[in-house]
C-alpha cells in the first residue's frame, strides 16, 4: 500500500520544493492571531520535517495588519524573526503586496531574517511588482512571484503577465488559486502556458485552495504542467475552505514517486500534534464553495461573516455579489459597502410591499 | 487678478488639466510644453491656441514673458530637477507629482496656510480623495489612526503610477497625518481590471474615541463633502458613515468609515478616472485660489 505508484525502472522524477504558508495563509484562518509561541512551535516542527521554505507574513502580506484586513496580534516583523531563530535548515519567506507593503516593510523582513520575498499582484496587474523584484535582487533575496486570482485570466494572458515578472528579476512565478476556482485542466492549463513562456528563466509554481475540494488534484496536475514549486499549509489552515494540506501533498507525493525530501511521518505529527491543537480548520460549506464556484478572493471569507453579523446579510448572499462585481484581493472594504447596498434594497423592497 | 500659466508635462495628466484650466476664470493658460512633438495632447494645446512646444521646460524659461505659475504633470525625479529653476525664475510651482518639493496641500484642508509658498505638491490622487474626510473627523475628535483604501481602474493606472507604487503609499500616508491630522497614517492602493472600468472608490477608518460625538462627526463630513464637490462635481459618499463600536484588535478605539466614490469629469480621460480628475480639479482649485490671494494682497 505504501509502495510508490511510479513504475520500477523508469527513470527519476523531477523534485518539488513544497513551501509550507501555515504561518502565512494561515493566518486568515485565525484572524492575524498567530503568537510566538504558535510560530516557533510549528517552525520547529516544519523545519524537522524536512520543509525548506516556511512562510511567515500578515495573511494580506507585509504591512497587512490594519482596518481593512485585520489588525495582527503579535507584529508580524517579530513572528518572521522568531521564524528565523528557530529554523535550523528552512528557510524563511515573506509576502508581500505591492500597494499594501513597501520596500521598507521587505528591508525590516529581511533584517528579521527572512531571505525570501513572494511578490503577490492581481493576475492582470504584474508590472506593479517590477520596483519590488528590482529591490529584492540588490537585496540578494530569492524572489518568488504569485499572480492571484489566476482563474480571472485565460492562460495565454497569465504567461504574458509571468514574463513580465521574470524580466523584473523574478525567480519563480507561481499560479495562484486565490478563489480555489479551477478544475483540474484550468490548472493544468495556466501553469502549462507559463512554463512554456518561462522556459529555463524561471521555475514555475502553484498555490491551491480547497473550496471545491481540488488543492492536492491541482497540485499534482501542475507538477506534471511542468510546477516544481507547490504551496500547502498543515491541516489545511488558510483563507476560504483552506489549502491544499502539506501533509496530504507529502504522502501523495511520495505515491507518485516524486522526490519531496520531507518525513511524512513529522509532517503527520506536525499538523495533528503542533497546529491542530490551536486552530479551528477551515471547512467546506455554503459560502466557502460558492466562492470557489464563482471565483471569489478566498480572504474575503472572513470579513463578509463580520459583515454579516454585524448588518444582518447573509455572507453567503454578499460574496456572490462581490463575485459579480468583480472585486479583487485587497479590496476587503467593498464588502462592507456591498452588505450595505443588499440591506438598502432589502429596506426598499418592505417599504414597496407596505405601500 | 488673473494669473498667466504654463502646464509642463503634455500626457494625460497635463491635458486634462489644460481642458480644466480653459474654463479656469482666474487662470491665463499661455503654454503647454511636452517632450514629444507627436503627442496628442500638444496637438489638443495647439488646437485650443495655446502657445505649444516639445523642447522641454528650457523653451519655456527662456519667454519673454514668463508664466506666473506652472503647473508640473511629468514625473518625481523631473519636477526635482525643474523644481530649482522655476524658484529662481520666481515662478510659483504647483507640482502634480509626487516629489513634494514643496508642502503638500489640499485644497479644501490647508491651502490657506501655503497660499504664499513658492512651491505646493498636491499630494496622490488618493491623498486628494481622502484627506478631506480624515480633516473632517479630526477637526471634531482626536484621529490617533487613519487608513485609507483607494480602488482604481487598471486602465486609469498610467507606468508612471505602476513603476512607483510605494511612492503613492507612502506619500499619501504622510500626508494623512501632516494635513489630515491623524497621529498615524496608513494608505493602500488597489488597481482592478474589471470591465467596464469600476469608477474611483475610496474608503476611509478613522480610529475615534468610543464616546466621541457621532453626530458631530457626520456633520462634519457631510460638510466637508459639500466643499470638495465646489471643485470635484463628481464627488459623494455612497453610504452613510458607518460608526463601529470597539472591536478585539482595536486598543480600545472606535471606527468610523466613510465610503467615497469619485467620477471624473470626463474632460480628457473617461469617467471611471476620478483619480485622475480628483488630481487635475485640485491642482486648477489652488491655481484658482492663487489668483484670487494675488487680487487681495494688491488690492
Amino acid at each position: 500500500m505504501n509502495d510508490s505508484l511510479a513504475t520500477a525502472g523508469s527513470a527519476p522524477l523531477d523534485p518539488v520544493r513544497v513551501t509550507d504558508t501555515t504561518l502565512r495563509d494561515g493566518s486568515h484562518a485565525v484572524g492575524h492571531q498567530f503568537t510566538e509561541k504558535q510560530v516557533r512551535d510549528t517552525v520547529r516542527a516544519l523545519d524537522k520535517a524536512g520543509i525548506q521554505v516556511i512562510e511567515v507574513t500578515h495573511g494580506d502580506g507585509l504591512g497587512g495588519s490594519s482596518f481593512n484586513y485585520g489588525f495582527s496580534l503579535t507584529n508580524e516583523i517579530s513572528l518572521v524573526a522568531a521564524a528565523a531563530d528557530e529554523a535550523t535548515r528552512a528557510r524563511i519567506a515573506c509576502l508581500l503586496l505591492p500597494g499594501v507593503g513597501t520596500i521598507k516593510h521587505m528591508k525590516e523582513a529581511a533584517s528579521a531574517g527572512a531571505s525570501i520575498i513572494r511578490v503577490a499582484t492581481h493576475a492582470t496587474e504584474a508590472d506593479v511588482s517590477v520596483q519590488h523584484f528590482t529591490a529584492a535582487r540588490d537585496m540578494n533575496l530569492e524572489t518568488v512571484g504569485f499572480l492571484m486570482l489566476s482563474h480571472s485570466v485565460t492562460p495565454a494572458e497569465l504567461a504574458r503577465q509571468a514574463r513580465i515578472m521574470v524580466d523584473a528579476g523574478c525567480q519563480c512565478v507561481y499560479v495562484v488559486d486565490s478563489a480555489g476556482a479551477l478544475v483540474l485542466e484550468e490548472a493544468y492549463d495556466r501553469v502549462r502556458a507559463v512554463v512554456e513562456e518561462v522556459g529555463t528563466d524561471a521555475q514555475v509554481g502553484f498555490h491551491g485552495h480547497q473550496n471545491l475540494s481540488l488543492g492536492i488534484a491541482n497540485s499534482v496536475l501542475a507538477y506534471r504542467a511542468g510546477a516544481r514549486q507547490i504551496d500547502g499549509t498543515l491541516c489545511a489552515l488558510g483563507a476560504a475552505a483552506g489549502n491544499s494540506p502539506t501533509e496530504v501533498l507529502s504522502v501523495v507525493f511520495d505515491r507518485l514517486g516524486i522526490p519531496t525530501g520531507l518525513d511524512t511521518p513529522a509532517l503527520l505529527d506536525a499538523a495533528d500534534d503542533v497546529v491542530r491543537p490551536f486552530i479551528n480548520p477551515p471547512l467546506m460549506t455554503r459560502t466557502t464553495i460558492i466562492q470557489g464556484q464563482s471565483g471569489v478572493y478566498g480572504s474575503f471569507l472572513k470579513h463578509a461573516e463580520a459583515a454579516s453579523q454585524r448588518y444582518s446579510v447573509p455572507a453567503h448572499e454578499i460574496l456572490g455579489r462581490v463575485g459579480e462585481l468583480g472585486y479583487v484581493g485587497g479590496q476587503e472594504d467593498m464588502i462592507i459597502d456591498v452588505a450595505l447596498s443588499i440591506l438598502a434594497e432589502r429596506e426598499t423592497v418592505a417599504a414597496v410591499a407596505h405601500r | 487678478m488673473t494669473l498667466t500659466a504654463a502646464i509642463v508635462g503634455s500626457g494625460n495628466i497635463g491635458t486634462d488639466l489644460m481642458i480644466k484650466l480653459e474654463r479656469t476664470p482666474e487662470i491665463e493658460l499661455r503654454y503647454l510644453i511636452g517632450i514629444d512633438p507627436a503627442s496628442e495632447g500638444l496637438a489638443r494645446g495647439h488646437e485650443l491656441g495655446i502657445e505649444v512646444s516639445s523642447e522641454g521646460v528650457d523653451w519655456l524659461l527662456q519667454r519673454a514673458e514668463l508664466p506666473d505659475i506652472v503647473f508640473e504633470a511629468t514625473a518625481a525625479q523631473v519636477h526635482a530637477a525643474h523644481a530649482p529653476r522655476y524658484a529662481e525664475a520666481g515662478v510659483t510651482a504647483i507640482d502634480l507629482t509626487p516629489a513634494a518639493v514643496g508642502p503638500y496641500v489640499v485644497p479644501s484642508v490647508n491651502l490657506d496656510e501655503h497660499l504664499g509658498a513658492p512651491n505646493l505638491n498636491m499630494v496622490t490622487c488618493g491623498g486628494q480623495a481622502t484627506i478631506p474626510m480624515v480633516a473632517a473627523v479630526s477637526a471634531v475628535t482626536p484621529v490617533p489612526y487613519a487608513e485609507i483604501v483607494a480602488s482604481i481602474a487598471s486602465r486609469s493606472a498610467g507606468p508612471g503610477t505602476r513603476a512607483n507604487i510605494d511612492e503613492f503609499t507612502e506619500t499619501t500616508a504622510e500626508a494623512i497625518e501632516n494635513v489630515g491630522g491623524a497621529g498615524r497614517g496608513k494608505a493602500i492602493i488597489i488597481l482592478n481590471p474589471v470591465e467596464p472600468p469600476m469608477i474611483m472608490r475610496d474608503t476611509v477608518f478613522c480610529a475615534i474615541s468610543p464616546d466621541a460625538d457621532r453626530h458631530a462627526i457626520e456633520e462634519s463630513i457631510h460638510a466637508k463633502v459639500a466643499e470638495v464637490q465646489q471643485y470635484v462635481a463628481g464627488y459623494e459618499l455612497v453610504n452613510d458613515p458607518q460608526f463601529d463600536d470597539p472591536r478585539p484588535g482595536w486598543g480600545g478605539q472606535a471606527r468610523v468609515g466613510i465610503f467615497l466614490r469619485i467620477e471624473g469629469a470626463a474632460d480628457y480621460l473617461p469617467a471611471y478616472a476620478g483619480n485622475l480628475d480628483i488630481m487635475t480639479s485640485a491642482a486648477a482649485r489652488v491655481g484658482a485660489m492663487l489668483a484670487k490671494s494675488t487680487q487681495e494682497v494688491s488690492a
